[in-house]
Formats: structure tokens, sequence, C-alpha cells
């Protein structure tokens, strides 16, 4: 019961901060309710028990992600988002057919915790019965991360670097001296 | 920023348990949520704090930028190399079983390497991208109006 009200609010803040940024023209804010709706998302997922999901989106999410945002338009000086004029027709058509492709995707997606679901059929009985004996880790979510997919991880991990060489590449190389 | 006395204050409090934080989640990976890449972002982020607080100078005298790059290579290094060493020792690439003298020590050490190549990166990397981010020239230009504000 309690998780239920906790969903039901936790989702309904989500909408509230969806159709806020929506309303907004002004950037710094978006940037701080985009901030906001990320750690509701954390607290979404603390409830579905995937805590390191949720420390994540909470670090990366609403923390490292909103600074770079801020960081930028402190950079670029924009303020404002541009008002378009009129409504626009193709992108509104564009949402209004993915909104109800996703609709009725949402039949064909099995209840959460469903043991007949695809993703419960294939080794996930196996980690679940063998992880603990074969690694000797009792966090399950750390053995499959790290020895079981330990090459999907260290792809991960290389995409990480690539991703910090490019920003550095593009961006310079912050030799800057701040004046703040 | 430097001159606000509650942000200086609330940060040096909150830095260092931050940082424990972030350490706890890396080391006790194994046994609680979290591991590498949540221990790195949380490191990560509390070293960004302090350059909001600080300054980039300060921030960068913490930990100079040069040792950075080091560590984000280091990271990925660390995790292909464990792969590398299990290879050299009879196994196959990343299978940790044969790191050590039994299999279940053997997967224990080479979790605990690769996590921590892991954290290396992605708090290194992390830190990188927001210094690379801070450290460019301001914009001269409003580019919403085109028009010079400066």
């Amino acid at each position: 019961m309690i998780d239920i009200i906790i969903d039901m609010v936790l989702l309904l803040f989500l909408t509230v901060m969806a159709f806020t940024i929506l309303r907004l023209r002004d950037l710094l804010s978006m940037a701080m309710i985009l901030g906001l709706y990320s750690l509701l998302m954390a607290g979404l997922f603390m409830v579905m028990d995937a805590p390191d999901v949720a420390f994540t989106e909470a670090a990366v999410g609403s923390g490292v992600a909103t600074i770079l945002m801020l960081v930028t338009l402190t950079l670029t000086r924009i303020r404002y988002e541009k008002k378009a004029a009129g409504l626009q027709w193709r992108p509104l058509i564009i949402v209004l057919l993915t909104g109800a492709a996703l609709l009725y995707g949402i039949h064909d997606i099995p209840p959460v915790g469903d043991i007949e679901a695809p993703a419960q059929q294939h080794v996930a009985d196996r980690y679940i019965a063998e992880a603990r004996n074969e690694t000797g880790v009792p966090n399950m979510v750390t053995a499959v991360l790290a020895s079981y997919r330990g090459f999907d991880t260290l792809g991960e991990v290389v995409v990480i670097f690539t991703a910090g060489i490019g920003v550095m590449l593009l961006l310079g190389n912050g030799t800057r001296r701040y004046r703040g | 920023m430097k001159d606000n006395i509650i942000l200086r204050i609330v940060a040096k409090l909150l830095i260092p348990l931050v940082i424990l934080f972030a350490l706890y989640v890396q080391f006790h990976g194994d046994y609680s949520p979290g591991g590498g890449f949540q221990a790195g972002v949380i490191f990560s982020s509390a070293l960004i704090l302090y350059r909001l607080i600080f300054g980039l100078q300060a921030g960068n005298e913490v930990i100079p930028r040069p040792i950075l790059k080091l560590l984000a290579s280091l990271g990925v290094l660390l995790y292909a190399g464990t792969g590398v060493v299990t290879m050299l020792m009879g196994g196959e690439f990343l299978d940790y079983s044969v790191l050590a003298d039994t299999p279940i020590h053997g997967q224990h050490t080479g979790i605990i390497l690769v996590e921590l190549g892991v954290g290396f990166t992605v708090s290194a990397t992390m830190l990188l991208i927001f210094d690379a981010f801070a450290g460019r020239p301001l914009a001269t230009q409003n580019t919403t109006t085109g028009k010079r504000d400066d």
C-alpha cells in the first residue's frame, strides 16, 4: 500500500516537473527543474529496489549533468528559449505518433517482477543460484557487472574514457585560469 | 562564490563526507549496492562542488590536471590489464578464476581490481569534462540577440 502511495506521489511530481519544463522559457530554471526531475527518477529507482541505478541517476542526472548545463548556459550567455512562431504542426504530429506508439507498446511490457518475463528466462536463474558460490561476492549486481559481464563493463569504461577525450579535444584543455 | 560564508562552511562539512561515502561505495561494492561507476561519480561530484565554491584554480591544485589524465587512462589500463594478466596466467580474457589459488579468491581479486579501474576512469573523466567546460572563455556576444553586451 505504502509503495503505491510513494509511487503515485513521485510519478505525480514527475508529471508536474515535465509540464513545468514545457511551459518555462527561462533556460536556467529549465536546467534546475530537469535536475529535480532526475532526483525524482532516482527516488523511483530506489522504490523499484535498484539502488545502484538510483546512485547513478542522483549523482550524474541531477548532479553532474545539471552543473554541466549550467556551465554551458553561463558560457554561451543564452538566457531564454526562442519563442516559436505559431503552432508547429510537424513536430506535434511526430510527438503524438511517438506517444501513441509508446502507449500501444505498454501492453506488451510484462508486469514488474514477473518470473515469466523474457528477461528472467535466459541466464538470470543461473546468476541467482550460482553467483555467490562462483564469485564469492554477496552483491549479485556487482558479480554480474564485473565478472559475468566483465567484457561489457570494459566497453563502458572505454566509452567514458573516449567521451572524456572527445570533450577535451572539442573544448580545449581547460587551461584558462578561472576568474571567480 | 568563495566569499559566501554559508556556502563555504557547508561545502567544507559536506565534501569530506561525500568523499568518504564514495570510498565506502567503492570498497564495499561487493557487499552493498554500488561499485566503481557509482563511487567514481560520487567522488567527482564532491570535487566538482569544491571547484564550484572555491574556483577552478583551487580545484586544480587539489588534483593537478596531468594526474587526472593519468588516472583516467590508468583506470582503463588496470581493467584491460587485469584481462591480459588472466590470459597470461592461462585463463580466458577477464576470467578472474586463475588470479589466485582458488577460483573464488581469484574472482574476488579480479572484481576488486576492475572496479578500482572503473572508479579511477569515471571520477577522473568526469572532472576532466567539467574542467573542459568550466575552463572555456566566456562568450563575448549574447547569442540570442546577436548584440555585444559587455
